[in-house]
């Protein structure tokens, strides 16, 4: 059997203060899936993220991509990460194709010459997120959601085999929202992995093949999203405090009033 | 009137001029490439400290013999390094350590100076004295600008998606630890070239100035590489000419003059100037009001 897209085994991370930010971690991602990363806020989904990444190293565990090191996957230009918000100046003198261009970056000659079948797979992942009409805006010109597009874009341009997206649907209209999930199984179906964090538990069923459910800074449970997503595994998850409750199943009691 | 361009033709007839001109607007070219980056990646505190720190290092190096250019780039990577170190090793913030640091090694420099021999014009390292460069000087300065230069283009696309968003640049496999440490080591190069042009004291205007201007121009970074160039070109140039006139302080009329183009960038730029600014504010106003 291949190697797994990604491999994320025992990991074990901690911020400055010593304090453990993931404890015990372990998910597997098989390729040409979709994985939905589910859990409250603080429950550990962005720092997962940034491990996998190799942000924050690991103090016990390890995390492997189509079974390379992580650091050897992104010199391939494997993995594509999306974070949560964009840290970067708004303000900055490029134009959102300059942006896209940025994903193919890694896989141009030394001087960093675009040649034309880059310029053509910019062209294309501005087209998929219907970007084309802001191509020469400079990144600042930009709605909320046309910004999420445009970084969206950046990851489609590098073609990577893994992708992982922090929050995609955060802050975007129902429409984009729509767009995103549509785009997402045409990467899977492409042959993509990718490894999603949302808190729209609604829609998950309708595009991820398999849910992690995230708690208390660890992996609580993976697997394909029909057996993963009981309204148990939820009220373990959400404490009972399921903000959405599972449409199709009995919905976890409320708590007594005390 | 024959008289009087005679009057200004005359500092071309010398060939001290000429070579002044052509020095200062190699240095005020490379300066103003590196000053994209510089201003966007917000290091004009860490360009001040290395141009100071480099002084101890000048003085070392005409003690030992050795060409300037030498001591003024040990002097400045020695300074990075130490910023570098006192600061992931306390709680003081960066700001603060660079201070520290830069004046530090300063007042190293000026007692240094003092002690030995009053051969070291004092005046020439802080001011500069692209008048009275020597021939060893001038072909000093052209080879550390002319590296600065190069490294810069090499390395521009990455150096500028690393200013922009480090994070993708790691992501897709970049090395940042390299390209952090080769934008300061350029940046410490490029110091060293400027030295003899605007000096210690002032060679910060040139690292900052040029990008600073550019930017109000335009919103895109081909752009503002050639604006940046344009003024500090036209700045050194301008700025070495009058000094003619003024009969000296060539460093401070070159930056006197990039901040005059900064003022008017400021003021009249398109679209990020004040007067833009404004006439759009006025006319969103009115189209509020309207509808």
């Amino acid at each position: 059997m291949s190697a797994p897209a990604l491999d994320v085994q025992g990991v074990s991370v901690a911020y400055g203060g010593g304090r453990l930010a993931l404890r015990n971690a372990t998910l597997t991602l098989q390729p040409g899936r979709i994985c939905g990363l589910v859990g409250m806020n603080g429950a550990g989904k962005s720092t997962l993220f940034k491990t996998i990444m190799g942000f924050l190293p690991p103090l016990r565990g390890q995390v492997q991509v189509f079974g390379q090191p992580v650091r050897q996957a992104q010199k391939a230009g494997m993995i594509a990460y999306v974070p949560q918000t964009e840290d970067v100046d708004w303000d900055f003198p490029v134009s959102v194709r300059d942006v896209v261009t940025m994903g193919r970056q890694g896989r141009m000659g030394l001087l960093r010459r675009p040649s034309a079948a880059d310029r053509e797979a910019v062209q294309a992942a501005l087209a998929r997120v219907t970007m084309t009409d802001f191509a020469e805006r400079q990144i600042g010109e930009l709605s909320g959601g046309q910004r999420k597009r445009a970084f969206l874009a950046r990851a489609l341009a590098q073609d990577a085999r893994l992708l992982l997206l922090d929050e995609p649907f955060g802050g975007v209209d129902v429409g984009t929202s729509e767009d995103i999930t549509g785009l997402l199984r045409d990467l899977a179906r492409g042959g993509r992995s990718v490894l999603v964090s949302t808190h729209d538990l609604g829609a998950l069923e309708t595009f991820c093949d398999d849910v992690a459910l995230i708690e208390g800074r660890t992996v609580l449970t993976a697997g394909p999203t029909a057996q993963t997503l009981t309204a148990e595994n939820l009220a373990l998850t959400f404490g009972g405090r399921s903000p959405l409750h599972h449409p199709a199943r009995t919905p976890a009691r409320p708590t007594e009033v005390r | 009137m024959d008289a009087l361009l005679t009057a200004l033709l005359a500092p071309l007839g010398y060939d001290f001029m000429l070579r002044a001109l052509l020095v200062s607007s190699l240095v005020g070219a490379v300066c103003a490439v590196l000053s994209c980056f510089i201003t966007l990646k917000g290091w004009s505190l860490m360009g001040d400290a290395i141009s100071h720190a480099v002084l101890p290092g000048v003085v070392l190096a005409y003690l030992m013999n050795l060409p300037f250019v030498v001591g003024a780039f040990a002097s400045g990577l020695i300074s990075v390094s130490a910023i570098g170190f006192i600061q992931s090793r306390s709680r003081v913030k960066e700001d603060t350590v660079i201070g520290v640091v830069f004046t530090a090694l300063f007042s190293l420099g000026l007692v240094m100076i003092s002690r030995v021999s009053s051969d070291v014009h004092l005046s020439h390292i802080l001011f500069g004295d692209v008048l009275g460069i020597s021939q060893d000087e001038l072909w000093q300065t052209v080879i550390a600008g002319a590296a600065a230069l190069a490294a810069i283009l090499i390395l521009r696309r990455d150096l500028l998606l690393y200013v922009f968003d480090p994070t993708h640049a790691r992501s897709i496999g970049l090395n940042t630890g390299f390209l952090y440490a080769a934008l300061l080591v350029i940046l410490a190069l490029t110091i060293v070239s400027a030295l003899q042009t605007v000096g210690v004291i002032l060679v910060v205007a040139m690292l900052i100035t040029p990008g600073a201007t550019a930017y109000l121009l335009t919103d895109r970074f081909s752009r503002m590489m050639g604006l940046a160039v344009a003024t500090g070109v036209l700045s050194s140039l301008l700025g070495t000419y009058a000094s003619y006139f003024l009969d000296g302080a060539t460093g401070a009329c070159i930056v006197l003059t990039q901040s005059v183009l900064f003022g008017l960038a400021f003021l009249f730029a398109p679209k990020h100037g004040q007067l833009a600014r404004r006439r759009q504010q006025r006319l969103e106003r009115e189209a509020e009001l309207q509808g």
